[in-house]
């Protein structure tokens, strides 16, 4: 286990050092000068001069990357033109909601996803599973961002049942910061009034966001759990009298957890990327919302930024899947 | 009569010589009917690709496909001289959404086409001669795989200016991973075929092996695949449209049309409605028929 564990650790660094190198590249194939970016509209061509020396960026590129590489592991990231910070500070002022989005969002799709694949997979064939077929290829073709829209034109201003964007309402107080996460942070300060808050304008996104997620769990545990039915130590379990809800539940469910848990750490990388579409709806202020506003503005370094958190993020994701895996499955721990 | 005899022995004879095509085709034909999901699937994509031949031809007001300017009727709602309404500019959105399927189709195709024009030489290559070559290229594949692709997307177009083309650009340069991961399972199971090896036994070159053996036998997954991206990628470049990083509005393109009509929204819902329900019925349809083509032609993959 524990040579596992050093092998997935270094493969992450490796991936990590293509990643920051892919970051390099996009920076650099930019046609307009970053110096002459960074300097404003009303800089004379000196001070972009200046600027440039400043930056390095009149040196060799592999220079260059060196240098880039040494910020990078200074937790320096530059700073953001927009907003006058250094990105690190803003990634981890929005990194928090963004998490509390899709971890939101994946807890839904799984309560949800889950057993609906087994019901759909024991009553394979019926109108119930069909149904639920439907759902599935709904869920991955729906726009994220129209639906949203959509949600938010009936639930929030036609009905009036929630709010339309947001983290909180303008009046509430914003509890004290303990992780980051608004309505973790309300429930540790046990303010009641402020969680429901903060729920009601959870709603909508993490819906949303999980709907993706929620049919490809589904599609994967239904799947898994008619060829674990199927299976002959299921038909000897069943054989010996075991009862039906003990053989669905605990024999076939189990072993049709691996590969469902595969996708949901996979699912947890691509609704990480659909936090794009779907903070930009909300106005809920993460990281999603923070790079696509930098990069209307063609500020890059926050787009860079992000780009390098949430490929991080996802790295470790599936870091975590792999030795839960190895964990659980033995025989995958030679892979 | 006469003119119908001289086509009859040829046609006789085509059928004598392509029986084995023939009955083939027939047996796809009805596994892929007996899905009704299939064939939903088949004809939202036909409705999808008649719609793209023949739109501009068809739209009450051509006019307005490129922009025109009546602001007399602008932000009307649906009414039988404008179905879907009109948008700020007193365009017909109807109109818009039509012209808008066969910009779809370019961004689908082009993105597509790319990605498995770069993907699938590397995969097989990476799948079939393995060793070192093998690493390599699926190490690189990985990195792009480690970041969601609508997130690398958007990196690159922010780096290289928003746009269609730039759109189109980034989105084939985060596509093309998948294609190596399908093809490189698919070469290296083929690779120790009984019939791959005999080949190789017998002095057939790596080239011909790869022609007669390996390609042919790639094209049924590569088939399902592409068929599945060509929605994900329509999706994908209207996503970057609606943040406001790929077409830019005037251009007929569903995502920017959203991306517009959004603020808009609460009075004059109709003008993200409707575009964004083409991109559904879209992408729903090619996910349909790429999962009946899979039903047919790949039968041990199938799953769900």
């Amino acid at each position: 286990m524990l040579r596992l564990l050093a092998r997935r650790i270094a493969y992450v660094a490796l991936m990590l050092g293509g990643l920051v190198l892919i970051t390099f590249v996009i920076s650099n194939v930019t046609p307009a000068d970053p110096a002459a970016l960074a300097a404003g509209p009303d800089a004379t061509p000196d001070m972009v001069a200046t600027l440039r020396q400043e930056y390095g960026l009149d040196r060799p590129l592999p220079e260059q990357f060196v240098r880039y590489v040494g910020d990078l592991l200074h937790f320096r990231l530059g700073r953001s033109i927009q907003s006058g910070n250094e990105v690190t500070d803003d990634l981890a002022r929005y990194l928090p909601a963004t998490l509390e989005l899709v971890l939101l969002a994946m807890g839904f799709a799984c309560v949800v996803g889950i057993p609906l694949g087994v019901l759909s997979a024991v009553r394979r064939h019926s109108w119930f599973d069909h149904a639920i077929r439907v759902l599935a290829v709904s869920g991955v073709a729906l726009p994220a961002f129209w639906i949203a829209l959509l949600l938010q034109l009936v639930l929030a201003v036609w009905m009036g049942w929630l709010p339309t964007g947001g983290q909180l309402s303008i009046a509430a107080d914003p509890p004290p910061v303990v992780t980051g996460m608004v309505l973790l942070d309300a429930l540790l300060a046990g303010e009641w009034a402020t969680v429901s808050d903060a729920a009601a304008h959870a709603v909508m996104p993490a819906f949303v966001l999980s709907l993706p997620c929620l049919a490809s769990v589904l599609r994967v545990n239904r799947a898994e759990m008619i060829e674990v039915l199927g299976s002959d130590h299921v038909t000897a379990a069943r054989a010996h009298g075991v009862a039906p809800g003990r053989v669905v539940g605990l024999l076939a469910l189990k072993n049709a957890m691996l590969p469902t848990m595969a996708m949901i750490g996979l699912r947890f990388g691509w609704m990480l990327g659909s936090t794009v579409l779907v903070e930009t709806v909300f106005d809920w202020p993460g990281l999603g919302l923070y790079a696509v506003s930098s990069a209307i503005a063609s500020d890059f370094k926050p787009v860079m930024g992000v780009t390098l958190c949430i490929g991080l993020l996802f790295m470790l994701a599936n870091l975590l899947v792999d030795l839960a895996y190895g964990w659980l499955d033995p025989r995958t721990r030679g892979a | 009569m006469s003119a119908t005899a001289a086509p009859g022995p040829r046609l006789a004879r085509f059928r004598a010589e392509y029986a084995g095509v023939l009955r083939q085709g027939r047996f796809f034909a009805w596994t892929f009917a007996r899905s009704p999901s299939a064939l939903l699937g088949l004809a939202l994509v036909a409705a999808f690709l008649l719609l793209a031949a023949i739109g501009p031809w068809i739209v009450p007001y051509p006019e307005d496909a490129r922009g025109a300017v009546h602001l007399a009727n602008r932000l009307q709602p649906p009414s039988a001289s404008h179905l879907f309404g009109t948008d700020e500019m007193g365009n017909d959105i109807l109109t818009r959404v039509i012209t808008g399927t066969r910009t779809s189709f370019w961004i689908g195709l082009t993105i597509t086409g790319l990605a498995a024009l770069v993907g699938v030489p590397l995969g097989i290559m990476a799948g079939y001669f393995g060793g070192r070559v093998r690493s390599v290229i699926m190490r690189v594949t990985d990195v792009f795989l480690a970041v969601p692709g609508l997130v690398l997307a958007l990196a690159i177009v922010a780096s290289l200016g928003p746009g269609i083309l730039h759109g189109v650009l980034a989105l084939a340069v985060v596509w093309w991973p998948g294609y190596v991961r399908l093809i490189e399972a698919k070469a290296l199971t083929l690779r120790s075929e009984a019939y791959v090896e005999a080949a190789r036994t017998m002095g057939a070159s790596h080239r011909w092996i790869l022609w007669h053996h390996i390609l042919p036998n790639c094209v049924s997954p590569l088939v399902v695949k592409a068929s599945m991206d060509m929605g994900m990628a329509i999706l994908a470049a209207a996503s970057l449209g609606f943040v406001g990083l790929g077409a830019k509005p005037p251009a007929p393109e569903w995502g920017a049309m959203i991306s517009v009509g959004r603020t808009f929204m609460p009075d004059w819902w109709w003008y993200p409605a409707f575009p964004g329900l083409f991109i559904f019925l879209t992408v729903l349809g090619f996910n349909l028929f790429g999962d009946g083509l899979r039903d047919t032609l790949d039968p041990r993959s199938a799953r769900g």
